[in-house]
């Protein structure tokens, strides 16, 4: 047993409660979720379809034409297993349409924009089904800033936020989600090949642990080392994230007034609910 | 406050006691009121003689600005209108209290036979992790109890029942029953203990208390969630002897009553005398000594 080790059961009732409840403060009850055929989408869409019922919930698959087609059969089983309405947006040309035109060739910025396109969509949809985008995005990844800002990044109510990827196992594992999907590598599948680990250049279960430590429980660098994490290892990720932080912020404001947006305008968004 | 003031007041028989374990909506007076009023007209029809709602349950807990737009003074139309509909069971119910000097309070009224009769203002404000109560709120500097036509209740909000002076302080004052009204925030769900920790760690604190202190203790939390922080429930009451005698449900909102009963108290307190026995003129000698200087007033906290 990890230390990390959760009780799913009641994970799962304080966030399909969570769901519920955030949901209607923002008038509604419906959810939009982008489905990549990954763990974290299917736990998400899982949750949600819990909360509100499979048929309250749109699960979008976003290909590109290059993603790795495994990434589309995987989307659908899990909302197959799920009973949730689909919807299948090829970015091929959104993308493109920018990507070829302003000739960009980093992958990085391509996935950039690929992310973002889904964003996009996900966004217009949210209007047209009368849905909250639920997000997807886990503890470490945000912790580490692996993802794109304004792309699956972007997101209404995240579920996810407070779990480390070693939890959102466990949690699917308890949603008995597609093993298909809880087997595999975890990719955000921009390009061939890619897998989070390699991209990253350490393990999720590496990361979770020392996360955990670090901030959770909040061990300083000498303790940590003490207890056997590499130092170069915990410089890292302590550097990742820290320069993050903007990730996880709203816009900086400059303050000119007496009552500043974010300063001393101080209202929780379930303001009036 | 001598004993002798309290030497009419009749001993504790039995009390139907309605926990009100709402969700209250934030900011949203109006709302929250109608529920109360609603929450009441069911104490009455089961015969309650006191009905007790959470911490800021007129308003919500993370109130930030809106602290002071939601803050009631006194005479204001909402306390009336529970005042009101406090003349069949005694009502305790949180809000946000203003004074002539301007100083907002997160209070506890305790509202009976129509009035508005005593308010509790919290002592022990939290401001660490993700609390900044001292950033809106002027503290508290007294527990005194309430002196209910039934029973003699001693009124805390949440924090206050993390320090040991606070339940002491009504217990020296001979209260029938502790009453803790709470927002307390649902947390830690590691599959090393079963539940919530933060409820874990409420049922071990009331229980000691209870136990120590030799008297019936009725925690009321509230549920629901505020920007993705939800409150934990788990309301109960626990007997003078440390048992759970009824919890209510984690998560979800709810109503239930439990029936106090006088002669459990009297055998708690009769097989284990510890009010008897204890002697605060030891504390009394030993804070003198401790806190030099200290001249039996809490006005010096002022200056924080």
């Amino acid at each position: 047993m990890s230390e990390l080790d959760i009780q799913p059961e009641l994970v799962t009732a304080m966030l399909t409660s969570f769901l519920r409840e955030e949901v209607a403060a923002a008038g509604m009850h419906r959810a939009v979720v982008g489905l990549s055929g990954g763990i974290d989408s299917a736990v998400s869409a899982a949750l949600a379809a819990r909360a509100f019922g499979p048929a309250e919930v749109l699960c979008v698959l976003l290909p590109h034409e290059r993603s790795n087609p495994s990434s589309e059969a995987h989307a659908r089983l899990v909302a197959d297993s799920l009973g949730v309405a689909t919807r299948r947006v090829d970015i091929t040309q959104m993308v493109e349409g920018y990507v070829a035109q302003e000739e960009v060739t980093d992958p990085t910025r391509v996935g950039n924009v690929m992310a973002r396109a889904r964003m996009v969509v996900l966004y217009d949809l949210s209007v047209e089904w009368g849905g909250l985008v639920v997000g997807t995005s886990n503890k470490t990844e945000m912790l580490l800033g692996y993802s794109t800002q304004w792309g699956d990044a972007a997101h209404a109510i995240n579920p996810l936020g407070d779990l480390y990827k070693h939890q959102v196992y466990q949690l699917a594992r308890h949603l008995e989600l597609p093993a298909e999907v809880i087997d595999k590598p975890p990719s955000a599948d921009l390009f061939e090949g890619q897998t989070d680990e390699a991209d990253l250049g350490f393990s999720y279960a590496q990361a979770d642990e020392l996360l955990y430590q670090m901030v959770d429980r909040r061990l300083s660098f000498d303790e940590l080392t003490e207890r056997g994490f590499d130092p170069t290892f915990v410089q890292t990720v302590a550097a990742r994230v820290v320069r993050n932080q903007y990730k996880r912020t709203p816009p900086v404001i400059a303050k000119l007034s007496r009552r500043t947006i974010g300063t001393d305008f101080r209202y929780l968004r379930d303001w009036m609910r | 406050m001598t004993r002798s003031e309290y030497s009419s007041a009749p001993p504790l028989k039995n009390l139907r006691v309605l926990l009100a374990q709402t969700n209250p909506r934030l900011g949203d007076v109006g709302h929250n009121l109608e529920e109360h009023l609603s929450i009441l007209r069911q104490a009455r029809e089961a015969r309650a003689d006191l009905a007790i709602f959470p911490e800021l349950s007129l308003t919500g807990y993370f109130l930030k600005d809106q602290t002071f737009e939601v803050a009631m003074e006194p005479g204001d139309p909402t306390l009336a209108r529970i005042a009101e509909a406090s003349r069949d069971a005694s009502v305790i119910a949180g809000f946000v209290e203003r004074d002539r000097g301007g100083r907002l309070y997160n209070a506890l009224g305790f509202f009976e036979g129509g009035e508005l009769r005593a308010v509790h203002r919290k002592v022990h404000l939290v401001s660490y992790g993700m609390f900044d109560e001292t950033r809106d709120f002027a503290a508290g500097d007294s527990f005194r109890a309430f002196e209910g036509e039934k029973a003699r209740i001693g009124p805390l909000l949440c924090e206050d029942m993390w320090h040991l002076p606070s339940a002491y302080l009504h217990f020296l004052d001979e209260v029938d029953v502790i009453s803790c009204s709470s927002a307390s925030p649902a947390r830690g769900v590691e599959a090393g203990g079963q539940g919530l920790a933060s409820e874990r760690s409420w049922e071990l604190i009331l229980r000691a208390q209870a136990l120590l202190l030799r008297t019936f203790v009725v925690y009321v939390d509230r549920v629901g969630w505020e920007d993705g922080i939800g409150f934990g429930g788990g309301s109960c009451v626990v007997g003078p002897t440390g048992d759970v005698l009824l919890r209510m449900d984690a998560l979800e909102p709810g109503t239930a009553i439990f029936e106090l009963d006088g002669n459990e108290l009297r055998r708690a307190r009769f097989e284990t005398p510890l009010r008897r026995d204890e002697r605060p003129s030891v504390l009394a000698a030993g804070l003198a000594v401790k806190l030099p200087g200290w001249h039996l007033s809490t006005e010096g906290d002022d200056a924080r």
